[in-house]
């Protein structure tokens, strides 16, 4: 199986006063495929993780190649057309465009990346039919429940076609209900080959991957 | 590999950004509809009046030029001005016709009767003026003869008591036809009618309508007129200003000084004078609300920028680069300027018309500065955006996602 993602010994130190070791000597190493959770508590540099991985902040050190190309040390405009091209994001509080509807929000997923014009509408009704929600799709997302929100915004990223999935805290502002459909979603696209990383502090969201990963001060252990 | 944007779909993200917030979008509109508007009400405006003016002056008012006499220092000193010299002058070139005259003076009208008029108990002594005249004065004061002819310089050598009517001298003294050859006593003078004048084209000679006119010669030798008071000058298009000059020089080169003479306006001197005017302060006033409304939009675009952070940060994510979102806000704000532009210049021309209706003018509006006003609404917007755009650009992805939103 091919490695999508290849950390080696990243560390990220922010430079506030004092500094913030957020990152520590990181290794990860994540196949095409693979459904990892990455759970830990507050503040222990999940999220940190998580922008590096998405190209979204740089490390300070060690080596971050993605699908078998170095990262690091690539301009601002690669990183970008890169993350917009193979990684999806879902983040915790959905970033849905309030004042556009559904298909709208899911149809920005590949303005960036070239996505051919003509058929975008239907591709993006298609996502929403996989995510469920062929039924919601001239809604504004402030009509929706918040499982349906982070539907919309998971078929958003799922528009682009990405190589990895990122999920920051994917059901933090769900109620149960609504975090097991999500879940239910996630072993759909798992299932359809989707490479998914999901960090959580929640231990039924992480339970679910067949892959966990610990994180605390900084410093991964796989468990 | 890079990240693209189809300029439709820019497009498309822009107007949608500006059509979710109308309420901001109108207030935002609103400084530079201000501006524009101003701007364009004031350049037709001003174009307007000087056209009007323009056209008070016209062609025909523009060659028309007076020259008052003064009275002989002493009854018996020279006159200021000798009948001769008005030769002098109407040899000068663009000098179409000269004519000088001597009015009786006001409160010494002499008496005046016709003797066609059969019933003697509605005979009546009018007093009316009389003028003494050179030949030239119809063509001179721009009038014809109605009936008969006017006396020529024949006449005036000969000292031929003839006499011409105005029209409503005529009238007034009852003579109706001239071809019985009717005669009007002056003072107990009579003097033969040889015509009468149609109206008098000239607005500052109406006074020759109602007067009895004779040759300068008779009427020195019957009613001691004396020297010519009065010169009046018609000229070719564009001379008045330049007869103005020379005529007192022509016509008394002793004291041109004792003249005084009556040109009209040099009428492009009046049309750029009344633009000045009008335009100085409203142009700056529209230039303050033009600056005015682009810190407008500036301030609103940096409000908006703050505002989508997360928006900002969420397109990051998906592969936008920062020209991207560069160039979304700064279209944003061009295209809100370019509404402005667009609503303040037809509002300005509605005002144009309505201020010109409102004083019966015809408007008059250059195509330019209608056409210029939505580019320069949309510069304005564009500048007004530069700012703004360059901030959301430089915004990191990752504290972007993290903003309000
Ligand atoms: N820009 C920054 N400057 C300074 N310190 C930062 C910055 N971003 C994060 N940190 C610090 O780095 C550490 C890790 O932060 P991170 O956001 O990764 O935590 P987390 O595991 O996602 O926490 P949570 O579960 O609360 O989201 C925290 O101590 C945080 O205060
Ligand atoms: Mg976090």
């Amino acid at each position: 199986m091919s490695a999508i993602i290849e950390l080696t010994g990243v560390g990220r130190t922010f430079a506030s006063d004092p500094p913030v070791p957020a990152l520590a000597d990181v290794d990860l190493l994540v196949h095409a495929g693979d459904y990892l959770s990455i759970v830990g508590p507050s503040g222990s540099g999940k999220s940190t993780l998580l922008n590096v991985l998405g190209l979204l902040d740089l490390p300070d050190s060690g080596s971050y190649e993605l699908e078998g190309v170095e990262t690091i040390g690539l301009g601002d405009g690669e990183r970008t057309a890169i993350r917009g091209a193979r990684i999806g994001f879902v983040f915790q509080s959905f970033h849905l465009l309030p004042h556009r509807d559904v298909t709208e929000n899911v149809m920005l997923g590949d303005l960036y990346t070239g996505g051919r014009r003509s058929d975008r509408r239907d591709r993006a009704r298609a996502a929403l039919d996989r995510v469920g929600l062929s039924h919601r799709t001239g809604f504004r997302p402030t009509h929706l429940s918040g499982g349906e929100r982070q539907r919309v915004a998971i078929a958003r990223a799922l528009l682009g076609d990405p190589a990895l999935l990122l999920c920051d805290e994917p059901t933090g502002n769900l109620d149960s209900t609504n975090t097991a459909a999500i879940l239910e979603l996630f072993d759909d696209l798992r299932r359809a080959g989707t490479t998914l990383v999901v960090i959580t502090h929640d231990d039924t969201v992480s339970r679910r991957a067949a892959r966990r990963v610990r994180i605390a001060d900084g410093r991964l252990s796989e468990r | 590999m890079r990240s693209r944007l189809d300029p439709r779909d820019l497009a498309g993200e822009v107007l949608a950004g500006i059509a979710v917030r109308p309420a901001r979008t109108v207030l935002t509109v609103l400084g530079t509809v201000l501006g524009i508007g101003a701007l364009v009400t004031t350049l037709g405006v001003a174009t307007t009046a000087g056209n009007q003016i323009a056209g008070r002056f016209d062609a025909a008012t523009a060659t028309e030029v007076t020259v008052d006499i003064p009275e002989p220092i002493a009854p018996g000193s020279p006159p200021v001005v000798a009948w001769e010299s008005l030769d002098d002058l109407a040899r000068l070139n663009g000098v179409e016709a000269a004519a000088a005259y001597v009015t009786t003076q006001p409160g010494k009208e002499p008496d005046v009767r016709a003797n066609t008029v059969r019933d003697p108990g509605r005979v009546l002594d009018r007093v009316l003026p009389v003028v003494g005249a050179t030949a030239d004065l119809p063509a001179a004061a721009r009038t014809t003869v109605a009936a008969g002819r006017f006396f020529d310089t024949g006449h005036i050598t000969r000292r031929d008591r003839v006499a011409v009517l105005g029209a409503q001298a005529a009238e007034q003294l009852g003579l109706t036809r001239i071809d019985n050859q009717p005669a009007v006593f002056v003072d107990g003078t009579p003097f033969t009618v040889v015509g009468v004048l149609a109206a008098v084209g000239r607005p500052d000679q109406q006074a020759l309508a109602g007067s009895v006119i004779v040759p300068w010669t008779a009427g020195a030798d019957a009613l001691h007129l004396g020297p010519a008071r009065t010169v009046v000058v018609t000229t070719a298009l564009g001379a008045a200003a330049l007869i103005a000059e020379q005529a007192p020089v022509a016509l008394s080169p002793n004291d041109p000084a004792a003249l005084t003479v009556n040109a009209p306006p040099d009428p492009a001197a009046l049309r750029t004078g009344v633009a000045d005017d009008i335009s100085g302060l409203l142009l700056i006033l529209g230039l303050v609300s033009l600056v005015v409304g682009g810190l407008g939009i500036a301030n609103v675009t940096l409000v908006t920028v703050m505002e989508r952070t997360a928006e900002i940060g969420l397109r990051r994510a998906l592969g936008a680069r920062r020209r991207h979102i560069a160039a979304q806000f700064l279209l944003e704000s061009a295209v809100i300027g370019l509404l402005g532009g667009v609503i303040g210049a037809s509002l300005g021309v509605v005002a144009v018309v309505l201020v010109s209706v409102g004083r019966g003018w015809t408007p008059v509006l250059s195509l330019a500065p209608v056409l210029a006003a939505p580019v320069a609404g949309a510069v304005v917007g564009l500048v007004a955006g530069l700012y703004p755009a360059l901030r959301s650009a430089r915004l990191q992805p990752v504290e972007a996602l993290r903003g309000p939103g």
